[in-house]
């Protein structure tokens, strides 16, 4: 089980991606997410495509999409970095988009090559008057 | 898609539609409402219960003159002239040689006096008239063209009436039911592709047992200013019984799902109609059309592109315009796509090579660069339960 996070204590690309970054014995690991209000907004997500661990992601690059019934959307890595984790449970559990997005949600985990993207990133403040 | 500096039209429900929660975008110039809530609830209702489609945005042109009938039969690829009053026809509008203009519906309809002074006040009582609705987006395009096909010194007239009348859509298995209790007609007592002029909630109305989802169902064509009344009705009576309003998006799966095309995917003028796989709606048995010619030369030919069903292995949805391939070599493009929330499997319609189009013919779809497993099947992915 993920340790529980607020979205307060998150960053957010304006793209709609969440971002937690925490250190690993040593590493900054970020885990990547979608936002509540984007999963909302996609409404009818039916099927994700996720990328391999070992795949190199760059910043306000693709690394997935998710698909719903009437639109693809790629999602926007806000860093640059490596993925070390895939939730491959997620394509197969789409709900926990809509119930718990900024936990059993999640989506990749990264290992962060450089951190330097994080200060474009938006406090959840600042997000959510973007959405508004 | 950005429409900022656009002024789109409004029909009579799109201030219910922004009440209550409609995502309003702009459609062929109109906003309209792509989904309320769930897409793919808005999709079940109406294949289990009752779905409710504003489709003002549709265009309706009006014909009167002496004549008209076989002068619309010359610019169609189905039969009019002769047909019953009370009968509606799926046609295509093709162009000299063979290219869709616009798929519509000719609608005969047997005018009873009373009935003449709510839609047709100019015309002697008694005659029938006839009425085509074109799909929103060749509104203009086909008003020029019937205008421009009107001979010189005749009295045939069309009237464009898109934007004093609203047209709703009342599609499901429960649609006839609510219409019923409301209406002067049953809708069961149409047969399929019939229409009357009558009465619903005491306002003239024209009734139609037609419908773009595969579902049983009617249409209704009534003045726009009594329109939300109206619907406002049908709409609590559809939620009562686990049904209600849906938007485009919807309607787009239902169609899909039914195998129907959509002008702008699957029917263009980049097509020819002979290409389409809609035989029933083309005759040549007796009588002369626009196009007629180069699309039986089209037919005869069998070289060009043919319109098939596709559907694809695992979950992934392929879209528009992803290549279909055959040992890697390009066949086909796909003209519409999305995971059918009935079957809960992607499914598409794809323009084939005519010697991949067979049944059962095993192909790929290349979704942006991956390529998926996917065979041709028959169309329509789904045919309502016969009741």
């Amino acid at each position: 089980m993920e340790s529980e996070v607020k979205p307060e204590e998150l960053l957010f690309a304006e793209s709609h991606e969440w971002i937690h970054v925490a250190d690993v014995d040593g590493e900054k690991i970020g885990t990547i997410g979608i936002s509540a209000h984007a999963v909302e907004a996609l409404s009818d997500v039916v099927y994700m495509e996720l990328p391999e661990v070992g795949a190199t992601v760059a910043r306000e690059e693709s690394f997935g999409e998710v698909e719903s019934v009437k639109a693809t959307s790629d999602l926007f890595s806000p860093v640059d970095g490596e993925v070390v984790e895939v939730n491959t449970s997620l394509p197969d559990n789409l709900e926990v988009l809509n119930t718990d997005p900024y936990g059993a949600g999640w989506v990749i985990k990264v290992k962060l090559t450089d951190d330097q993207g994080l200060a474009k990133l938006l406090d959840h403040g600042a997000y959510e008057s973007q959405c508004s | 898609m950005s429409t900022a500096n656009t002024v789109l039209k409004l029909t009579p429900l799109s201030h219910w539609h922004e009440k209550h929660g409609g995502r309003m975008v702009d459609f062929a110039g109109w906003s309209m409402p792509v989904q309320y809530q769930s897409v793919i609830q808005e999709h079940h209702q109406t294949r289990k219960a009752v779905g409710l489609f504003d489709v003002s945005h549709m265009g309706r042109f009006f014909f009167f003159g002496t004549d008209v009938a076989s002068w619309i039969d010359g610019l169609m690829t189905r039969r009019i002239a002769g047909v019953d009053a009370g009968k509606i026809r799926y046609s295509l509008v093709t162009n000299e040689n063979g290219m869709i203009l616009d798929d519509v519906l000719v609608y005969h309809l047997a005018c009873h006096p009373d009935d003449a002074g709510a839609f047709s006040p100019s015309q002697e009582s008694g005659e029938s008239f006839y009425m085509v609705v074109v799909n929103a987006s060749n509104r203009e395009k086909l008003v020029n063209w019937f205008q421009s096909h009107i001979p010189e010194g005749s009295d045939i007239r069309l009237e464009d009436r898109t934007e004093e009348t609203a047209m709703i859509a009342v599609q499901g298995p429960r649609a006839n039911e609510i219409i019923a209790k409301l209406s002067s007609i049953d809708p069961e007592s149409l047969a399929y592709y019939a229409g009357v002029v009558g009465k619903v909630d005491d306002q003239w109305a024209i009734l139609s047992r037609t419908g773009y989802t595969g579902e049983d169902g009617c249409e209704l064509i009534v003045d726009a200013r009594v329109a939300e009344g109206l619907w406002e009705k049908v709409a609590d009576q559809a939620q009562a019984i686990g049904g209600g309003a849906s938007g485009l998006a919807a309607r787009d799966t239902l169609r899909l799902e039914a195998g129907m095309p959509l002008y702008g995917h699957e029917l263009s003028e980049e097509i020819n109609a002979a290409s389409t796989g809609l035989g029933f709606a083309i005759n040549h048995k007796g009588r002369k059309f626009c196009g007629d010619e180069a699309i039986v030369k089209s037919k005869e030919a069998q070289k060009d592109p043919v319109r098939v069903g596709i559907e694809l292995v695992g979950r992934r949805p392929a879209r528009e315009g992803c290549p279909v391939l055959v040992d890697g070599a390009r066949v086909g493009t796909l003209t519409s796509g999305t995971l059918s929330p009935t079957l809960e499997k992607p499914i598409a319609m794809a323009y084939l090579s005519p010697e991949f189009s067979p049944v059962g013919t095993k192909v790929d779809v290349d979704i942006r660069g991956k390529t998926h497993a996917a065979t041709v099947v028959t169309l329509p992915f789904y045919r309502r339960p016969k009741s």
